[in-house]
């Protein structure tokens, strides 16, 4: 009884104890570290928001931004979409469908750095799918986004959404899944057409998926890295830079520790933004409820 | 329903499986043919000549980076690595998932909050200063240093996990076992692990496959004799030397890919369905 | 016929001043109570009202803020639950899933080292007395409600304890099963003579099991007694009101005393009820209560004390409850009458409330005392 009161906290603890130090004290570290000098070398000489000022004037960084925007809004919409409607379709009773969802789900097991080398393969315009498209015989085929600076941001959407549609899918599954099936004959009662049904009674009442999907997805999309790295490792030229990379090159082959840990401090709040307005929209309704 | 819609609903879910495993198809059959044929043939077509000797190749000879020893040392890094990760984070996931529901004290919903934000930060907010702990206690460019990185990292997770599934054990169960003479630890081995089955498989897939596909932790912190396999295969696939071997590349893909599919394959189900009762309760 | 006895020491239990908070809420305040050495005695009260938090402090499950515990002479404040010499049968029974009938009912043996050949004996007694003996290798998601309920009453025989804490066990139950398993806790108290105590929301329960009742109200005891002596005697309205089906009517209004101790009450919009013989003369002139029982108000046009419209009736075969209307009053008037009683809606009824079957209360709603022949 006695050792019962002490023992659940000290349990804890190591992991309260990583958490602050490892989560909340290296976030700290690193926005210290975007206010400093720093270059190549930690130094804790005072800069002010010169790091921000040299990473807002950076054209690279603002293209890392426009591609994160491009990629995580794409992605997420056509993953979304993509997800949901197989999601509805598998939800008819269809035969084999247990066999169709392992099929939609097999490359959330893969690594992004699979995934990108495998579309790099396929996408690579000399022998891949541009070839293959040709010998059927339309000859003037070109499919060349890879290395096509203005159009290769969208085959890393095509790469991630193969890879995360599934995943949606099977959220989504089980989301409608849960629905209460009384509620539905009820609204057949009401004559409601099937399609009336999900698009009016169904997808409403699957909100908490849809705020799950999107935060999983946002998530993916925000930490995306490996999956460029492995498709076009920036390229071409910069043309496919996220954030990620701007960080992870500026802070580890660049020398520019204090402009890496500005853009990390970036990527940060850009999660804040993005995740606090949902979840406190999400606790609000869930509150309502 | 129309046969007329039926139909084209089973079009369409045999169109976007065909999507789906197009191409795993192109891996495969592109690793098992010859450089000539993958320059002639179609991208889509079987084999003519199968043949595994690029499968040798990426396993053990094939270069990356400077080293041309082909995957087989960084599949193992990648192995020592991955499972102690995961069998410390889950196992710790599992104690703190039953102290912060079934041992509540006044602040533990608040302490698991303030954990719950390991789970959404960007990792390159914390990769400056890891590093820099990591050299500091002299763990840089070694597996052990990798594996406290997941450790830590992965905690997070593998409590909510944990936290999710033993939120909806009745409170009577764990109030019986201390009617009948049980304690802390009494009750974890003999009440809860028993019926944590479920969850455990969600934690060791999930920890599994995020730890072994992991690249950027890898890409920072390892150094050249403790990458893991993705790190070695992004570098398989760069480093060229003369001629592009894309059959070796696809290969080495399929290598690094294998023990998640693997892993995939055999639990899966049980992965997708205890992940989505608890993501989709919120 | 059960074949094992109670505990080897009975004991009774002893609160005093026992407080419960959880932060800022006082769940519990200010708690006496003796119960006795192989007493029945049932915690009752709305939800919320204390009487789980009550029973799980017995337990040991929930610590107390202050006060003291006492089970038999040992005071057991700071004992854990497994050394209390308690066992409790919980609401959802809290049977562990993963176990067979044998091991759920053994655990707690094998966890005091109770040698195994001990432990076999003790487990296959419970389990024939309760009829459940053929069940022992069977999971519990293998076995009826009432199955469930016995494996969880026979973990609770085998510790042999000194005080049974029941928790709401009949609530999981249906109407038909409730019943039974009812006979069956009062057979059981009756063969093992051990002192339990048991919680419930249902009067009828707590009516017909008990040896005392507690009735709780916001964590405070508001009366205890035997079934009989709080029904006929309750300290306050509240009391008045929880036990009894249907329940009590009150009609509130100023008491006016006239010569011959005849009295007359006077509802707020001026309807006045007339003929109460026997009212408190300490009531004249003040606000206060009649309470009255739907099954004691006769129908008798020669001593009525008013007439009311009948609003509707349910019949149900061997009683008829009517609901009339008192002008004036919040409330319909409910009154039992028998089943063959021929009244419909719309009848105009002659109600008689007779001096021994008024309950009085003041302002504050306690009791005022009553002579019952």
């Amino acid at each position: 009884m006695q050792a019962d009161r002490w023992l659940p906290k000290l349990i804890l603890s190591p992991t309260l104890a990583a958490s602050l130090f490892f989560v909340y004290g290296f976030i700290l570290i690193t926005i210290a570290l975007s206010f400093t000098e720093s270059r190549l070398l930690p130094n804790w000489e005072w800069a002010g928001f010169e790091r921000y000022a040299e990473l807002f004037d950076n054209e690279r960084w603002w293209t890392s931004a426009q591609n994160l925007a491009i990629f995580g809004v794409l992605f997420i919409a056509v993953s979304m979409a993509l997800g949901l409607l197989l999601a509805i379709f598998l939800d008819q009773k269809i035969r084999g469908e247990g066999f169709l969802r392992a099929i939609y789900l097999y490359p959330m097991a893969l690594s992004f750095i699979v995934t990108g080398t495998a579309w790099k393969w396929i996408l690579n315009p000399g022998l891949g799918l541009e070839k293959l498209v040709q010998s059927w015989g339309f000859t003037s085929f070109t499919f060349d986004w890879l290395v096509d600076p203005d159009k290769a941001i969208y085959t890393v959407v095509i790469a991630g959404v193969w890879q995360s549609a599934g995943f949606a899918m099977a959220l989504f599954l089980a989301g409608l899944r849960g629905v209460d099936s009384e509620i539905i004959k009820a609204a057949q009662v009401d004559g409601a057409s099937m399609p009336t049904i999900y698009r009016r009674i169904i997808v409403p009442t699957l909100r908490p998926v849809f705020f799950s999907v999107t935060l999983i997805l946002a998530h993916i999309a925000i930490k995306s890295f490996d999956l460029v790295m492995a498709l076009t490792g920036g390229g071409p030229g910069t043309a496919t830079d996220v954030p990620a990379i701007f960080m992870y090159q500026f802070s580890f082959s660049r020398g520019q520790l204090g402009v890496g840990a500005a853009s990390a401090v970036m990527m940060l709040m850009t999660v804040i933004a993005i995740m606090v307005p949902l979840m406190y929209a999400e606790t609000k309704s869930a509150n309502a409820r | 329903m129309s046969k007329l819609s039926r139909a084209c609903i089973y079009a369409v879910l045999i169109l976007a499986a065909l999507y789906t495993l197009a191409p795993l198809w192109v891996m495969v059959a592109t690793s098992l043919k010859s450089l000539d044929e993958i320059r002639e043939g179609s991208l889509i077509a079987a084999p003519l000549a199968p043949s595994l000797s690029s499968w040798g190749k990426a396993w053990s000879s094939a270069c990356s980076g400077v080293r041309c020893e082909g995957l087989q040392p960084f599949f193992w890094n990648s192995l020592i690595m991955t499972i102690p990760a995961v069998l410390i984070s889950t196992f710790v996931g599992a104690l703190n998932g039953y102290v912060l529901t079934q041992w509540r004290f006044r602040g533990s919903e608040v302490l698991f909050t303030a954990l719950l934000v390991g789970c959404f930060i960007p990792f390159q907010v914390v990769l400056l200063p890891m590093a820099r702990t990591l050299g500091a206690i002299g763990l840089s460019d070694s597996v052990i240093g990798l594996i406290f990185v997941h450790v830590v990292y992965g905690l997070a997770f593998t409590t909510l996990f944990f936290r999710n599934y033993y939120v909806s054990i009745p409170a009577d169960l764990m109030k019986a076992a201390r009617v009948d003479g049980a304690g802390f630890f009494t009750i974890f081995w003999r009440i809860l692990m028993p019926i944590s089955g479920p969850i455990f498989v969600v934690c060791i897939i999930w920890q599994f496959t995020q730890i072994w596909n992991d690249f950027l932790f890898g890409v920072a912190f390892a150094g050249s004799d403790s990458q893991p396999i993705t790190v070695a295969l992004n570098n398989l696939v760069r480093t060229s030397t003369g001629v592009k071997e894309y059959n070796v590349d696809m290969a080495a893909a399929i290598i690094a890919a294998l023990p998640t599919l693997f892993v995939y394959i055999v639990a899966g189900k049980y992965f997708v369905r205890g992940l989505t009762a608890g993501a989709v309760k919120g | 016929m059960l074949g094992i006895k109670g505990g080897d020491g009975m004991a009774g239990v002893r609160l005093a001043n026992v407080q419960k908070s959880f932060a800022d809420v006082h769940v519990l305040k200010d708690i006496n109570l003796e119960i006795n050495d192989g007493e029945f005695v049932v915690f009752v009260g709305p939800s919320g009202c204390g009487k789980s938090t009550l029973l799980r402090t017995i337990a040991g499950l929930e610590e107390i803020t202050s006060g003291s515990l006492h089970v038999g002479d040992k005071l057991v404040n700071d004992v854990p639950p497994s050394d209390r010499g308690i066992a409790m049968v919980f609401q959802s029974y809290a049977l562990y899933p993963h176990m067979n009938l044998f091991d759920n009912m053994a655990f707690g043996l094998q966890l005091a080292k109770v040698p195994k050949d001990e432990i076999s004996k003790l487990v296959h007694a419970a389990a024939k007395t309760l009829n459940i003996d053929h069940l022992l290798d069977r999971k519990p998601k293998a076995l009826s409600g009432g199955q469930r309920q016995r494996v969880a009453i026979g973990r609770a025989i085998v510790r042999k304890p000194e005080v049974f804490l029941f928790d709401e066990p009949l609530s999981n139950l249906d109407a038909e099963l409730r019943v039974r398993m009812r006979y069956e806790f009062a057979k059981l108290h009756e063969e093992l003579k051990t002192t339990m105590i048991y919680v419930t929301h249902d009067q009828v329960e707590a009516m017909t099991l008990a040896d005392r009742i507690v009735v709780l109200r916001d964590g405070r005891i508001e009366q205890v007694g035997s079934p009989q002596e709080l029904y006929d005697h309750p300290a306050n309205e509240f009391v008045a009101g929880f036990l009894g089906s249907p329940r009590m009517n009150f009609l509130e209004g100023t008491l006016s005393a006239n010569g011959s101790g005849d009295g007359g009450l006077k509802l707020k919009n001026g309807v006045e009820i007339a003929s109460l013989s026997g009212a408190p003369a300490s009531l004249t002139n003040v606000q206060c209560k009649l309470g009255l029982r739907p099954e004691n108000i006769k129908i008798d046009k020669n001593h009525k004390s008013i007439d009311c419209p009948v609003k509707f009736v349910e019949a149900l075969g061997s009683q008829t409850q009517i609901y009339c209307e008192i002008p004036g009053a919040p409330e319909l008037l409910t009154v039992v009458a028998p089943g063959n009683a021929k009244v419909k809606t719309g009848d105009m009824l002659p109600l008689s409330f007779a001096a021994k079957d008024c309950y009085w209360f003041d302002a504050a709603g306690k009791a005022l005392p009553r002579v019952v022949a």
